[in-house]
């Protein structure tokens, strides 16, 4: 597929047409982020320790 | 469509998460279990290190305060040695999708084609929105350091990154002068509001071992984004852009 086709391919959607699938992922982006980065559960939060101080999460 | 921009951001941030993993076990994990030693060290037997400051109204707390990651505390905890390996990186995979899924999101946001080069380039800018801007106002943690109220500084690392993911989008990807200048400005906000801090600083390792682990983890978060990236871009390109080349 030719880079023009490629670009009507996406263009052809709506911003509308995007929004909803954007929307979707986005919020399961947070609720994974939410949930192994700040949940405050104490065996979540011992679960996830390592992780969370590489990734420069706050911790405790 | 969100099947596929799933499969993009799954098939990314599993790998990404995998990743960094490796990288870890080489970079920030060997550094926490030695600062947990001086963490236990401080729990047992210099209890000076755990103060309030009622001058200023600070609230300190010596990370973990006794609580020991091998059965010590009343909750569960991963058994150190293999279990702990597998759930840090059960907790790395988890992380990578849900960074995946953001990126996968910005990319069918912003409704241009991408590929492996330019998605390596979105992974950078999610390092610097996700990994440097709120890593300046709150450094890393090594295990068993002093720090502010734990609501506060989560409050202020998602306005961080939030703020400065918004900030590049508006100054990189904007038309209008204008747009580009408020995205600078949304960049500087979140330090010019300042991150919580604690009145004293401190904690049961040595400066040098938390200064080791600041530019361990920072430089881990690159590996991350810059693997993420990459293949989130061919990821998108391939399941979302080209689908019948996936066979999908």
């Amino acid at each position: 597929m030719s880079d023009h086709v490629l670009k009507a391919s996406i263009a052809a959607q709506t911003a509308a047409e995007r929004a909803l699938p954007v929307a979707v992922l986005a919020l399961l982006g947070l609720f994974l982020l939410y949930g192994v980065g700040f949940a405050q559960p104490e065996a979540l939060h011992n679960a996830a320790h390592d992780g969370r101080h590489a990734f420069a999460f706050p911790c405790h | 469509m969100i099947g596929r921009l799933l499969t993009a951001a799954l098939l990314s941030g599993v790998s990404a998460g995998v990743a960094v993993s490796v990288v870890q076990e080489f970079t920030t994990a060997p550094i926490i279990l030695h600062a947990e030693e001086y963490e236990r060290l401080g729990a047992s037997g210099h209890a000076a290190l755990v103060w309030a400051d009622d001058a200023t109204g600070g609230r300190f707390h010596l990370a973990h305060d006794g609580e020991a990651h091998d059965g010590g505390g009343d909750a569960w905890a991963p058994e150190d040695g293999l279990e702990r390996t597998v759930f840090t990186v059960m907790a790395n995979i988890i992380a990578g999708v849900a960074y995946g899924a953001l990126l996968i999101a910005a990319f069918h946001l912003r409704g241009a084609a991408v590929d492996g080069r330019t998605g390596l380039m979105w992974g950078v800018a999610g390092f610097v929105a996700f990994a440097v801007a709120p890593s300046l106002g709150l450094p890393p943690e090594t295990p068993g350091a002093m720090a502010a109220e734990l609501g506060a500084r989560q409050l202020w690392w998602a306005f961080a990154a939030a703020s400065t993911a918004a900030g590049l989008w508006l100054l990189l990807l904007a038309e209008r002068r204008a747009l580009n200048v408020l995205g600078v400005a949304l960049i500087v906000l979140p330090h010019a509001v300042g991150a919580p801090y604690p009145g004293d600083i401190g904690g049961a390792a040595p400066p040098e071992l938390a200064g080791r682990f600041v530019a361990a983890s920072i430089a881990t978060g690159l590996v991350f984004w810059s693997v993420l990236g990459w293949l989130g871009g061919r990821s998108y390109e391939r399941f979302v852009l080209r689908p019948e080349a996936a066979g999908a």
